[in-house]
């Protein structure tokens, strides 16, 4: 298979299917060629070979061998079972051969010479009646211990290898760490073409399974540690590498669900695809506000998950009722999902590795982690997980709410694990205690790319929602809660005094206006009573003055006639 | 073993002359597993007919079994080694692997010798 593989195209691989391992390795395993998984008892051997083969059955059409050194058949079928693999039924189907190799020294006895053919027999026997193409060795150091001589095994094992790889086979082998070498026996001698150490490392009482690829010829690789999973749905590695910084932006505005937060913001509302931190002291709301993130975004059709640390779903649920959000319409919908564990059952990586996982399952449009500060451990250690997680959720363009809670000893620009830098939206959350009373407010500290307000508001939670109010800022200073209230019904009495007086005004100007125009009046009239008697006395005058003519006319006309 | 009567180990095999194997408890039954006709096969089925003819005479039984021809039957006795000699008669069963050249360890482990026999010879 090999020697045509030689141009430029990378090792032709036999993909595992296993979420994450086939991205490690860049497409799978190498085709053809034997693997080697080795590490300490319970890492999982067992469960990653019998997961390769069949996955190989039932995604790729591989058919596959496993050969059990120290399970038998029947107890591998059973304990299979509860990851809901059912190897009788590919075993019915001719897709999956199951060959117990028991090896048990009490019953042998070496009498000369002998080589192990009888394994090649078998396996060449199992291969050729399903025609795998995907073989499992499982854990053939076993055989040492049953067999006295070690050089007889050690060319066996060789040439066993070399028929693998002859016939092309893509094989597992699984090997016990030893001490100073991978394996007991050192089979990574023999296996010298991939080799994968699993690793079970408890620290601080919580256990976390990593695997590492030390070495695989012809191909790059992920060369990292890498946590990995498993429970009820099989294995799931993660390849939580840090991605760069290049990731696909969104200008799509997405409001927040809390109106007078929205307008806030110019835009009014958050970049989709951004991370927004919202941290404050107990008891300042942050669950409640990521509840109406939810929720707006449920209405909006989009698909949520909760990541809850510290209550549990229905918890949520019920408090998110108190203040009139129905968020159980959204889980029954599938439009919610909530993930809820104590972050003490598992290591941070563990966290980590499950949230990759449940995002790749659930494929969430909106994530919720409440909240980040429950994640406890060495500062770097945190902040790094922490990061990491900021950036598998950005590189999907989920936009994102960590809640954090701040103590008392973090008070002030608190650091919040360092990632308040990191984030593109902070918003802090401040419970103010003053008059007898706490009141609790909000300031928009930071929302990259986009102009915000810069004052301070005032919030309350109530039946129906958080309610942002405008906080008193005036002559007195910044006033919330009743003392708001008192100064805003001071200055309300106050406004009305003045309206009052203004109407007095009004009043008293009408009363002068009418006094004045009563006095307009009665002058008018004298006026016209003295002209009329002047008219009066003016028309006497002439009458009189023409009187006087006549009078005169007629003395002169007398006058005359007489001289 | 069964509870009321564990099977022979030291009954020395003239001891019984009928060779019926349901009545025999002395009676052997014996596999050889070989594949192909190897140098190593073909010396163990000349030295189990030596070591047969030697000490079990007319109370054994062989078969011969080739697994390049029959490779299903490798797993029945959990064959791995070639060649593989497996007593099936007396209980309980037995494996012994190699050519059978070592005649000695081949009657312990036949348990036709008792193992601590060697020492009690050098005793002796």
């Amino acid at each position: 298979m090999s020697p045509d593989a030689t141009i430029l195209c990378t090792l032709p691989k036999a993909p595992t299917g296993i979420v994450g391992l086939d991205d490690i390795t860049l497409g799978g395993l190498p085709a053809g060629r034997p693997t080697l998984f080795c590490g300490a008892a319970g890492c999982g051997k067992t469960l990653f070979a019998m997961t390769f083969l069949v996955n190989g059955i039932t995604q790729f059409d591989e058919p596959g061998v496993f050969m059990s050194f120290e399970e038998r058949a029947a107890d591998l079928t059973a304990n299979f079972a509860s990851l809901g693999y059912d190897l009788d039924g590919l075993v019915a189907a001719g897709k999956l051969a199951i060959d117990h190799v028991r090896v048990e020294r009490g019953e042998i006895e070496e009498t000369g010479e002998y080589d192990l053919e009888g394994l090649f027999v078998r396996l060449g026997y199992a291969v050729d009646t399903i025609g795998a193409k995907r073989v499992v060795l499982d854990t053939i150091e076993s055989l040492f211990s049953g067999f006295t001589d070690p050089s007889i095994l050690r060319a066996e094992l060789r040439r066993l290898f070399g028929w693998i790889k002859d016939r092309g086979l893509t094989a597992v082998i699984t090997g016990e760490r030893g001490d100073g070498q991978l394996t007991r026996q050192g089979l990574e001698e023999y296996v010298s073409d991939c080799v994968i150490v699993l690793d079970n490392r408890v620290q601080d009482q919580i256990t976390t399974r990593r695997l590492r690829v030390v070495k695989y010829r012809g191909s790059a690789h992920g060369t990292n540690e890498y946590p990995f999973l498993i429970d009820g749905q099989g294995i799931s590695v993660l390849p939580v590498t840090s991605s760069g910084l290049m990731r696909p932006v969104s200008n799509e505005i997405i409001p927040s669900g809390i109106f007078g937060l929205d307008s806030m913001m110019r835009t009014g509302g958050f970049y989709r695809g951004s991370s927004i931190l919202l941290s404050g002291v107990a008891g300042t709301g942050k669950t409640t506000i990521g509840s109406h993130f939810v929720d707006a975004a449920c209405a909006r059709g989009e698909r949520c998950m909760f990541f809850v640390l510290e209550e549990g779903a229905d918890e949520i649920c019920r408090n998110a009722r108190s203040v009139g959000l129905d968020l159980k319409q959204w889980v029954e919908r599938g439009l919610l999902r909530f993930e809820a564990s104590r972050p003490s059952l598992y290591g941070l990586e563990m966290h980590l590795a499950r949230m990759h996982r449940d995002l790749d399952a659930f494929k969430p449009d909106m994530v919720v982690v409440d909240p980040i500060s429950a994640f406890r451990g060495p500062p770097t250690e945190v902040h790094a997980t922490l990061l990491r997680m900021l950036d598998l959720l950005k590189s999907r363009g989920i936009t994102t709410l960590f809640t954090s809670l701040r103590t008392e000893t973090t008070e002030g620009e608190g650091t919040d694990h360092g990632l308040s830098s990191l984030m593109d939206v902070w918003i802090k959350l401040v419970d103010i205690e003053a008059n007898g009373e706490r009141n609790r407010i909000l300031y928009l500290v930071k929302s990259r790319g986009m102009s915000h307000s810069n004052q301070v508001r005032e919030y309350r939670v109530t039946d129906s929602g958080v309610e942002l109010i405008e906080a008193y800022i005036g002559p007195e200073g910044v006033l919330t809660g009743t003392a708001r209230l008192s100064q805003e019904a001071r200055e309300k009495a106050a406004a009305k005094r003045r309206l009052e007086e203004v109407e007095r005004r009004r009043r008293e100007i009408g009363r002068r206006r009418d006094a004045l125009e009563r006095q307009i009046e009665e002058l008018r009239a004298n006026l016209e009573v003295e002209e009329e008697e002047a008219r009066k006395l003016l028309a006497e005058e002439e009458g009189h003055e023409a009187t006087l003519a006549v009078d005169r006319a007629v003395f002169a006309a007398r006058r005359g006639a007489a001289e | 073993m069964t509870e009321d009567e564990s099977p022979p180990k030291d009954l020395p095999p003239e001891a019984d002359q009928i060779s019926d194997p349901d009545s025999d408890p002395g009676y052997f039954q014996l596999r050889l597993y070989v594949a192909g006709q190897t140098v190593k096969s073909l010396a163990a089925m000349a030295n189990l007919k030596r070591i047969c003819e030697d000490h079990l005479a007319g109370h054994y039984e062989i078969i011969v079994i080739d697994l390049l021809k029959n490779p299903k039957l490798a797993s029945g006795d959990q064959i791995l080694a070639i060649p593989t000699l497996v007593r099936r008669l007396p209980a309980p069963l037995k494996r012994i692997i190699g050519d059978l050249s070592n005649t000695e360890r081949v009657l312990v482990g036949l348990d036709i010798r008792a193992k601590d026999v060697g020492p009690k010879d050098k005793d002796l």
